[in-house]
């Protein structure tokens, strides 16, 4: 095919006003994912019918639609770094080694280092995107419910590398997220678990509820805690940015966690918050030699920045070729083309090239412009670790309710979060981990669903999951990253013996 | 109180309202995430109204997910029963989840049914290069071996989507419980999942699956309709067409709260009934992939209740 495509978009991306709807989309997605629990899709919602009655031409909405996405996904990292308060979903496994960066004084670094790392990411998925969506597409069609449930057994297979130093307590963690995914309507039978006849919990925890309260209302009653004791100590913020030398540091662990990303992103079934999940354990099985991550690594950072990017842009092409959303926000967005009457399909590219490409072009300088808008304001934002602690503590709980209200605009969800808040405050005392809380969490669901719905097409037949090529590369894949390792050590100590 | 000063002031009250009374502000809730057919119910609704200048501030959109709709039909009756200003997005889908007592304890009588704004029909489909061409092949193939028809549908069992099919089932003498059903994440991942070869058949919506049959990715047998559908739809035979009595509409609508005045809830019937006329609505409307479906006020509220009658009988009837 040929890619004139993105000459005629980068024409109408590069338009003034288009420039200037990109720009404004980027600072907005940049604030509204800053803020916890309200994600890119309560801010389309909000502005599409704004775009369409103002009679907006269609590449120009999808442009400030598509730039307040990426831009919530560089948002998103802002307060899970300086303040373990994930922005949104793809941002969870962001905290855990950058907020200890930031504890450690290093949060302009922290903030930096995954700005550029997110940059990587967007990036290489927007040319990855550009080359390959249509052929890609083939992959979201080769997805049945076997194969997403062959991959959740990949992705369990790379949690092995969180186990760490106290292996009972991270399995038990791990096994508590199982426990609540449980929570809600049973998507094959339709039955209701655990619900005690109460509408509120007819569909499950809401993953950013359960994130927000293990992370930011346990941090908070931790930080009140010390307080309390005379025990916080003040923070210091160092003003340095990193080195090339860091730059250069993070890149192979960037690129690779863009590849895991763009794929899973590409993948209907899964999300932002599945791919830097996925990418994160990854790179830990991969890089961590010394027990660093966890404790502020920047590869630990990187890897789930550059992931949540890519599959943010990742989750275009399932929309764009096959009409099948992402995610919600893509779906949010095909609701937009729909508008307009555009019919996504392959042939989109060639019959509305000034719109895809414009898309396309648009993500290319968004993610630009947003490295440009993120470096010299990083200093400023790490500024905001130098407030008191009576602004600092109210501050994040006042945020937190906030953002769980007006996501979820119920009093319920916001009790939930309290609850979930203190049992992690708990857990967090007994010396627990909250990641694979959220691991188990986000996997559980996915890997449920679809081996039910496997059965039910195989009629309880197992064998339906080795029946294709793609679940028997992926079976290997997950013993490799168990067995790997292993085997490495074993043949380290034996050089070594 | 006493009596006579209640009724007096209730005749006062009936006074100051006149025959109709316009709300000074409105607001459509969606009782789910933005994007859906219910948050598409309210825009049509809300771009219409104020395209046709039948309001004169745009309408606000507001969500609350839970349930389908469970959580917003328990807020509307419980917190804000006498809210004029609110009209609450609904689907036939709301009517099976009430029919199965999954809106917890109100029934269909809690809420003020207004009225349709539009339908979508039930479909069944196949993959391209399927040997099936009508709905009378699938039927004799379904009934002879059920097991070679993984069904896909965007619901959970007792859904739509799995009514759909269940009614299919029957005709081909096959228990609906022993159908290989797959709980598939929306319409779009059945489609997808047709195309991939997971499934065999395809329980949907009209407007979901009508693109993919023009471009030849899949075969629609039968759209669940007791007549022809226009436009794309016009070569594609009807259920009825083919000898099945089986129609599946699957109508967007409004209702209020419960406590809302009758003038109140005469004003949204008589605007919404200007509204479907106005040339605006039908462009809006046909652009959301939705046909007409014009009932409205006691014509609705009879359809909504007869609904959730057929709805019930029809779960006792496939055994849930």
């Amino acid at each position: 095919m040929s890619f004139d495509f993105l000459w005629q978009g980068m024409n109408v991306a590069l338009l003034p006003q288009n420039l200037l709807i990109g720009l404004i989309g980027c600072f907005l997605g940049t604030i509204i994912g800053c803020l916890p629990a309200i994600g890119p899709i309560n801010g389309i919602a909000l502005l599409l019918p704004i775009a369409y009655t103002s009679g907006l031409a269609p590449e120009s909405t999808l442009i400030l639609l598509a730039s307040i996405y990426y831009g919530a996904e560089y948002g998103g990292r802002i307060s899970s770094i300086l303040l373990n308060v994930p922005g949104d979903a793809g941002a969870v496994m962001t905290a855990l080694d950058g907020y200890p960066m930031a504890r450690k004084g290093e949060a302009t670094k922290a903030l930096a280092i995954s700005g550029i790392s997110s940059f990587i990411g967007g990036m290489l998925a927007v040319v990855a995107m550009t080359f390959l969506a249509v052929p890609l597409s083939w992959l979201a069609i080769k997805f049945g419910p076997a194969e997403y449930f062959v991959l959740m057994v990949f992705a369990f297979a790379t949690l092995g590398s969180m186990v760490g130093h106290q292996p009972v307590k991270t399995l038990l963690g791990c096994v508590l997220g199982l426990m609540l995914t449980t929570i809600g309507l049973d998507a094959t039978s339709g039955a209701y678990r655990f619900t005690f006849d109460q509408p509120e919990l007819h569909d499950g925890i809401e993953f950013i509820i359960l994130v927000i309260g293990l992370f930011s209302i346990s941090e908070v009653l931790l930080m009140l805690e010390s307080q309390v004791k005379g025990a916080l100590k003040p923070l210091v913020v160092s003003g340095a940015y990193p080195s090339w030398s860091e730059i250069r540091f993070i890149w192979w662990p960037s690129v690779r966690a863009t590849v895991v990303g763009f794929v899973i992103g590409v993948l209907p079934g899964t999300g932002a918050s599945v791919a830097s999940a996925v990418s994160y354990t990854t790179e830990k099985r991969i890089s961590d030699k010394n027990g660093t991550f966890g404790h502020g690594d920047m590869r630990g950072l990187a890897a789930p920045e550059a992931a949540n990017n890519a599959a943010a842009t990742g989750a275009f092409v399932p929309m764009l070729t096959l009409g099948v959303p992402g995610s919600g926000t893509t779906a949010v967005m095909l609701g937009a083309l729909m508008l307009y009457n555009i019919q996504p399909g392959p042939q989109l590219f060639v019959e509305q090239p000034k719109l895809v490409g414009g898309l396309i072009a648009s993500m290319y300088i968004g993610n630009i412009l947003l490295l440009i808008m993120n470096l010299p304001m990083v200093q400023l934002f790490a500024r905001m670790l130098l407030l008191p602690n009576w602004v600092l503590i109210p501050g994040i709980t006042a945020l937190s309710i906030l953002g769980v209200y007006s996501a979820f605009a119920s009093v319920m969800s916001v009790v939930i979060m309290f609850g979930i808040g203190i049992v992690g405050y708990l857990l967090r005392k007994l010396g627990f981990d909250m990641a694979p809380i959220i691991l188990g969490f986000v996997l559980g669901k996915v890997m449920e669903v679809n081996m039910r719905n496997a059965l039910a097409i195989s009629g309880g037949e197992f064998s339906i999951f080795f029946s294709s090529t793609l679940s028997l590369v992926l079976w290997v894949l997950a013993a490799l990253v168990v067995c790997l390792p292993w085997w490495l050590r074993r043949r380290q100590a034996r050089l070594a013996g | 109180m006493n009596p006579r000063i209640y009724i007096a002031a209730l005749a006062l009250a009936g006074l100051t309202h006149a025959a109709q009374a316009e709300p000074a502000k409105t607001e459509c809730l969606a009782g789910a995430k933005p994007g859906g057919g219910f948050d598409l119910t309210c825009r049509l609704a809300g771009n219409a109204l104020h395209a046709a200048k039948l309001i004169k501030d745009p309408m606000n959109v507001s969500y609350m997910e839970g349930g389908v709709g469970a959580v917003a039909y328990n807020h509307v009756i419980g917190t804000r029963p006498g809210d004029a200003g609110l009209v609450v997005a609904a689907s036939s889908g709301s009517a099976l989840l009430i029919a199965q007592g999954k809106f917890g304890k109100h029934d269909e009588n809690a809420v003020r049914w207004v009225g349709a704004l539009g339908t979508d029909f039930g479909v069944i489909a196949v993959a391209a290069d399927s040997p099936i061409k009508s709905l009378k092949e699938l039927v004799e193939a379904f009934g002879k071996d059920p097991a070679a028809f993984p069904v896909g549908g965007g619901g959970a069992v007792g859904s739509q989507d799995w009514m759909k099919m269940a009614m299919i089932a029957k005709e081909a003498k096959v228990d609906p419980k022993k159908m290989r059903y797959a709980a598939l994440e929306g319409g779009g991942a059945v489609t997808t999942a047709l195309q991939g070869g997971h499934i065999k058949l395809a329980s949907g919506d009209a407007s979901e699956m009508i693109n993919l049959h023009q471009q030849g990715k899949l075969r629609i047998l039968a759209v669940m309709s007791d007549r022809r559908l226009p436009g794309a739809f016009k070569d594609i035979p009807t259920t009825f067409e083919q000898g099945y009595v089986i129609d599946w509409p699957i109508w967007r609508g409004l209702y209020v709260g419960p406590k809302v005045s009758d003038a109140e809830y005469n004003w949204w019937v008589d605007t919404l009934g200007k509204l479907v006329k106005t040339e605006e609505f039908k462009k809006e409307r046909e652009a959301r992939g939705l046909f007409a479906f014009d009932s409205l006020g006691d014509a609705f509220d009879k359809r909504v209740k007869k609904d959730v009658m057929t709805f019930r009988a029809l779960a006792k009837d496939a055994g849930l």
